[in-house]
């Protein structure tokens, strides 16, 4: 495999498979079924050290590397999606700027918590008006006695209604525009934080993903991150480790679509023979295989040059690129190699069509990383 | 407090049981290995007694260097050291309880604590034969267990009920499932383990008195037979062979 994986990596991958194959995979349709959020789950894998996995040891985290990571999340994502978003969300928008832009009180009050699965995190950029354009939000910072009130609505965050720490942009100053924003560490356990009803998704379905609706919600002095104007910096610093950890997550939904096709199209019989022996089925599950291969490339590649200390944007907007738009890809030939069948929710590859969608969406759309790559190599 | 677990690799039990050429041993190709599962129980229970009170744990197979993956999971879970006593994983559970024997003496050890039975074998006989050389107290099939005071309480699963055996340290105790729930061991505890030594001890010294002379799968189970005709046909149908050759009625 490429790179070559250390026997740690190796460790670490077969750690988050047996634990994903034993207690999140066969609970996975049910839950999917009853829009149940995996509370459990999510727990044991904060114990496990899954939560934190590139926060230091001495900050409640397992103390790993990029590639590490992208492995577990693929093994997660292979069992259940949605688990498997939570626990991104937690370790590259929440964790990750806390670590890169948090003073040292910051860090032990906020970091430790998140990173060893005590509390889960969240990150709080997206408005209802405001999505790819993050510099056009609204939410108001309020100057008062000890801190800043918040005042406005957030959309779409992850972990909204269970989460505890929350890395929030808001606007200080509206004069500056972009320049006018700064981010906040938020505690969602105050009257002034309103979670909404769950979104009705369709997919990634026993992820907690709500509207939040900030009144006067109160952050104290201590709790800004980095300093006043430097919210979006702050918010997009993490997107590249953000960006790997979706491709992962793509990744692993990918390749359980096509470990499920493989597998019924060496069962199921038309004209007499198993449909694995029709070329055209054939040449499905072929390029399904070869754009999980590149994307596991890809993916990799990312990870190992951003453990290397290099640059990596164009390589981790490439990776989320091309391995959530092959993601979608392959669930859709997997739903078509399974015929009716696979457009039952009896059938796994039903649910992976649904909850691999959104990752063209998320964490900066597909045509976002165009832009991205794009104005890079225009540079 | 002193605990030694003896825990033993065993085929998952997914595996698909092949018997090898020779006709008396597991064919060990795409064998997958695991600790045993009831001496999960065993190694959970001793971190547990190590967390609540303070204990050494010190994890303890006999095999060779494949069994090495067993004490790196029991090195990860929270075992403080681990010892591999190299020889052959023996059909004998005397000569295997004779070698963890040998290596308890003069140890100071207060507590062993493994499996009520390996899975595959069945034997559950090391724990009790252990107990038996040693001269110590023993309880089995425990489901519930208490360490206080140089003594212990264990609840053990007899037919229709429960018993409550007490005793003084040192002694040995087997487990059974329901004594705890074992956790999974964290990245942490991966990575610290990778960095631990395992101690090998040559475990030789006690000749095998039985070995296995056969060993066979049980027959195949014949196909299915599907019952023609209108539901009514049907039950007759099935009514008479229920009577006839069943023989239930
Ligand atoms: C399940 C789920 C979970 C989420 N979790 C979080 C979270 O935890 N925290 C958070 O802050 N947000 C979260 N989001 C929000 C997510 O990041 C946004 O939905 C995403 O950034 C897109 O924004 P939008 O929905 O407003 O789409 P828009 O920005 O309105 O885009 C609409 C379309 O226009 C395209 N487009 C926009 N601008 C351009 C351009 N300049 N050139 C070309 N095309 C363009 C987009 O690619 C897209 O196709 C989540 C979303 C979902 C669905």
């Amino acid at each position: 495999m490429y790179p070559i994986l250390t026997d740690d990596q190796l460790a670490i991958q077969q750690a988050a498979r047996d634990f994903a194959m034993a207690e999140i995979e066969p609970g996975a349709t049910a839950r999917d079924q009853a829009h149940e959020f995996p509370g459990g789950i999510i727990r044991q894998l904060g114990e496990m050290g899954f939560m934190g996995m590139m926060v230091p040891e001495a900050y409640g985290g397992a103390g790993l590397d990029t590639i590490s990571y992208a492995l577990a999340l693929e093994q997660i994502a292979y069992a259940d999606a949605s688990v498997a978003v939570s626990m991104s969300v937690n370790n590259s928008v929440a964790c990750a700027p806390i670590l890169a832009f948090g003073t040292e009180a910051q860090k032990q009050k906020y970091l430790v918590p998140l990173a060893s699965g005590k509390e889960i995190g969240g990150f709080m950029l997206t408005e209802p008006d405001a999505g790819s354009d993050a510099a056009a939000i609204k939410t108001r910072a309020t100057p008062v006695e000890g801190g800043w009130v918040l005042n406005g609505s957030k959309a779409w965050i992850t972990n909204g209604g269970v989460g505890k720490y929350f890395v929030t942009m808001a606007v200080t100053d509206p004069a500056q525009g972009k320049r006018g924003i700064s981010s906040f560490v938020l505690d969602a356990a105050q009257p002034g934080f309103r979670a909404g009803k769950p979104e009705d998704k369709m997919g990634l379905r026993s992820s907690n993903t709500v509207m939040v609706s900030l009144e006067d919600a109160f952050v104290p002095q201590d709790a800004l991150l980095g300093r006043p104007g430097e919210g979006l910096k702050v918010a997009f610093g993490g997107l590249d480790g953000g960006r790997i950890g979706i491709a992962a997550q793509a990744l692993g939904i990918g390749q359980r679509a096509l470990d499920e096709s493989v597998k019924y199209a060496k069962t199921r019989k038309t004209f007499g023979r198993i449909i694995g022996e029709h070329q055209a089925i054939q040449t499905y599950l072929a390029e399904m295989e070869a754009r999980v291969q590149a994307a596991r490339l890809l993916t990799f590649k990312a990870a190992a040059m951003k453990d290397a200390g290099r640059t990596c944007t164009v390589e981790a907007a490439t990776a989320k690129l091309f391995a959530t738009e092959m993601g979608s890809w392959i669930c859709d030939r997997a739903v078509q190699v399974f015929g009716g069948y696979g457009y039952s929710r009896e059938y796994v590859v039903e649910r992976l069509y649904r909850d691999v969608r959104v990752t063209t969406i998320y964490e900066g759309t597909s045509e976002i990383q165009r832009m991205v790559i794009a104005r890079e190599l225009m540079k | 407090m002193k605990i030694l677990v003896a825990l033993k690799q065993v085929p998952d039990t997914e595996t698909k049981v092949k018997v090898a050429p020779d006709g008396k041993s597991l064919d060990p190709t795409d064998v997958k290995w695991i600790t045993g599962p009831y001496d999960e129980y065993a190694l959970e229970e001793a971190i547990r007694i190590k967390e609540a009170g303070g204990a050494e744990v010190v994890a303890l197979t006999v095999g060779d260097d494949r069994a090495k993956e067993v004490l790196r999971n029991a090195l990860a879970l929270g075992a403080d050291s681990a010892v591999l006593l190299k020889g052959q994983p023996s059909d004998d559970p005397l000569a295997v309880a004779k070698m963890v024997a040998s290596f308890l003496e003069g140890k100071g050890f207060d507590l062993v604590l493994l499996g009520n039975k390996g899975i595959g074998g069945d034997n559950a006989a090391v724990g009790p034969m252990l107990a038996e050389i040693l001269g110590w107290g023993h309880a089995n099939v425990v489901v519930k267990l208490e360490v206080k005071d140089g003594a212990f309480l264990a609840d053990r699963e007899t037919e229709g009920g429960l018993e409550r055996v007490a005793g003084p340290l040192p002694a040995v105790v087997t487990a059974q499932k329901g004594l705890n729930e074992p956790r999974y061991a964290s990245l942490k505890g991966i990575m610290a383990a990778k960095k631990k030594t395992i101690e090998e001890l040559d475990g030789a010294g006690a000749p095998a008195v039985l070995s296995n002379a056969a060993l066979a799968l049980p027959p195949a189970r014949p196909d299915g037979r599907k019952i023609e005709g209108d539901p009514a046909t049907q039950a007759r149908a099935l009514l008479q062979l229920l009577k006839d050759e069943a023989k239930v009625f």
